[in-house]
């Protein structure tokens, strides 16, 4: 092969035209940057959407209370199951591979009353793993419920940052106290703002939430409306909500079998589906940014074969003199190679730009909830972008040079000798 | 690659037996050789003459390797040309074969001394030795100060001197040269053939194609080809 003396030829030989060149340059340029940007606004969206969906918590299952649909060891269909506080016990004791169980009460329509202001709101009973697996973080300055807060009943209170700002304005609520149902209660903290695109009982940022005995205690039901069950391994969530059916059904008497007693949605199973929406929006987007760039490639092809055209007799007189078909090939490979190379850095230098600029823009501009900017996320440039940019551009180049190459060791040097 | 001494007598260099090359051009066919014996042995000096369209061209295409005879046995130094890869013909002409053309077909955009040096590099001599073997044929062609022109600084005489340096480079078994005067005035076209004449005293093997008649008298050997067959073989 000796690259050497390809290189060489190369360095020596090549020389265009310098508009064609600039032209050829430019459009592999535009080609890579509009790949460049497609993929980052891909990645962008889907890093925001995967964000957005797990505002509520990853890897989450909801169980509602339902009906048995069959009769089960003598006892008639139709019957309602509701789990109380105390199976979330037995469903720790019972169930392996869990991370959390956490069980909800809730109250739809609660009067928050603070001075002479009254907001009405959704109030939640929730278990102290709730902060963690239903992403409760407190801001600054606050806290979740703890241990102590349920064990005492204590009438603690967590505020969802929407509600917290109808209620207290531009105050500070921790350590205000505010009535629930006209019972006073502390408030401990404030949930920090995020994203949250899916939900099963309304948005995080409206309600408040306190501990289930407390609620237990205020209201006097402990039937649950929501279980939340998390497991360890994601991957084990269909056992674990089957092991969950079996434990309830031999309390409350059901077939495990059956499905509809307890309501589930799993967020595993939606959370690959949401995946491979945003993969195939991504796969979408780097199709057309990819063609876009394969334009550019046949530019460079098209000027390759001109080079190859107008070298004819050269290329002839080196045959001539003794060179391999591979020396006359190297050269005009690598020249392609060149002008695709050199358009890539050029565009993705200018997307990067670009992005980045994108970004700032975006971060400050003012974004509504599940608003289309807001959907768009922020365009991200990652390492797999870019290392797939430069694939295909390499690819690109490498076939931009080979059939125009291909044309140029076909040529004939008797034939191209003979003539002026 | 020093200038080789006297000729080894009755060591064949060309050896051709019935050679025919058929072109097909769409349904055309077009027989441009039609049974060439010829043999050439080593520091022959041979004028190829013929009316234009005589096939003397395509005779000089297959001795060069250039292309490859439809059918017919083609021995170059004692190798059969035939059915040999692209690579090893590659190889056969930067070794073997040194072409002087009418158009010289110079590397027009690179210098003298970089079109002298390109068979060099494709031969693989190393880049000292290049140095040292293109500054010597510059100087032995008489341009040791045209070395870095490029050849559109050049006079033909000039570019075709540089041309036969060229063929010189790696030492030929042979030089192959088409019309080598044709694009020549009289005073440049007669230095060039001086320059063939004492290539041949030292030894070399030429092959010269021609239509001057004068120019093929003053040859040893002259061979005259017709419609693609040799009519005439002479010595003088």
């Amino acid at each position: 092969m000796r690259p050497g003396l390809i290189l060489g030829l190369f360095l020596r030989t090549s020389r265009v035209e310098k508009k064609r060149a600039i032209l050829t340059v430019a459009a592999i340029a535009v080609g890579s940057a509009s790949l460049v940007l497609l993929l980052a606004l891909g990645e962008g969206m889907g890093r925001r959407w995967k964000e957005a969906f797990a505002g509520m918590g990853t890897d989450l299952a909801v169980m509602w209370p339902g009906e048995t649909t069959r009769s089960w060891k003598g006892l008639p269909s139709g019957r309602p199951i509701r789990p109380r506080i105390e199976d979330i016990r037995l469903i720790e004791e019972r169930v392996e591979g869990l991370y959390a169980v956490s069980g909800e009460l809730r109250n739809w329509s609660t009067a928050f009353t603070w001075g002479d202001k009254t907001v009405n709101g959704r109030l939640t009973g929730a278990s102290l793993v709730y902060g963690g697996i239903r992403r409760h973080f407190a801001q600054p300055g606050g806290r979740f419920l703890n241990p102590i807060d349920d064990a005492q009943r204590r009438r603690m209170i967590f505020l969802g940052w929407d509600l917290a700002t109808n209620l207290f304005g531009e105050q500070d609520p921790v350590g205000e106290t505010l009535l629930v149902d006209n019972v006073p209660y502390t408030v401990i903290g404030v949930m920090a703002e995020k994203l949250q695109w899916s939900s099963y009982a309304g948005m995080d940022k409206d309600h408040a939430v306190i501990p289930l005995r407390t609620f237990w205690a205020q209201y006097g039901d402990d039937h649950l409306v929501n279980l939340i069950i998390k497991p360890l391994d994601p991957e084990r969530m269909k056992q674990a909500l089957a092991e969950v059916r079996t434990v309830l059904g031999a309390k409350y008497g059901f077939d495990p079998e059956d499905e509809r007693v307890l309501g589930t949605w799993d967020t595993v199973e939606t959370g690959k589906m949401m995946n491979n929406v945003t993969l195939g929006i991504q796969l979408f987007l780097g199709i057309i940014g990819a063609l876009t760039l394969a334009v550019g490639g046949i530019g460079v092809a098209n000027i390759m074969y001109a080079v190859v055209k107008e070298r004819t007799r050269e290329i002839g007189v080196k045959m001539a003199l003794g060179a391999r078909p591979s020396w006359i090939t190297g050269p005009i490979v690598l020249e392609a190679l060149t002008y695709t190379l050199l358009g890539g850095v050029l565009g993705l230098a200018f997307s990067t730009a670009l992005v980045t600029l994108l970004g700032l823009a975006l971060r400050h501009a003012p974004q509504e909830s599940a608003s289309g900017l807001q959907m768009m996320g922020e365009p991200t440039l990652s390492i797999p972008i870019t290392v797939l940019t430069a694939g295909i551009l390499g690819v690109i180049g490498l076939a931009a040079g080979y059939f125009p190459a291909r044309r140029a060791a076909m040529i004939d040097p008797a034939e191209t000798l003979r003539y002026e | 690659m020093s200038d080789r001494a006297t000729p080894t007598a009755n060591s064949v260099v060309i050896r051709m037996e019935e050679i025919r090359k058929v072109y097909k051009t769409g349904k055309i066919r077009v027989e441009a050789l039609k049974g060439i014996d010829l043999e050439v042995k080593d520091g022959e000096f041979l004028a190829l003459v013929g009316p234009s369209g005589s096939g003397k061209s395509t005779l000089m295409n297959l001795i060069g390797c250039l292309d490859t005879p439809s059918s017919g046995i083609y021995e170059l130094k004692g190798e059969r040309v035939m059915g040999l890869k692209r690579e090893r013909l590659a190889e056969i002409r930067n070794r073997r074969v040194g072409f002087v053309f009418q158009n010289f077909n110079l590397l027009t955009n690179v210098t003298a001394y970089e079109n002298v040096e390109m068979p060099l590099l494709f031969g693989n001599v190393p880049k000292r030795r290049r140095r040292e073997r293109v500054e010597e044929l510059l100087e032995r062609v008489g341009l040791s100060d045209r070395m870095d022109h490029k050849p559109t600084e050049l006079s033909g005489g000039q570019m075709q001197r540089v041309a036969v340096a060229r063929a010189l480079a790696m030492d030929p078994d042979i030089v192959l040269a088409d019309e080598p005067t044709g694009n020549l005035d009289t005073s440049s076209g007669g230095d060039i053939m001086s320059l063939f004449e004492e290539l041949w005293r030292q030894g070399r093997t030429m092959l010269v194609i021609t239509h001057d008649k004068a120019l093929a008298r003053r040859s040893p050997r002259q061979v005259e080809i017709r419609d693609g067959v040799i009519v005439s073989d002479r010595r003088s």
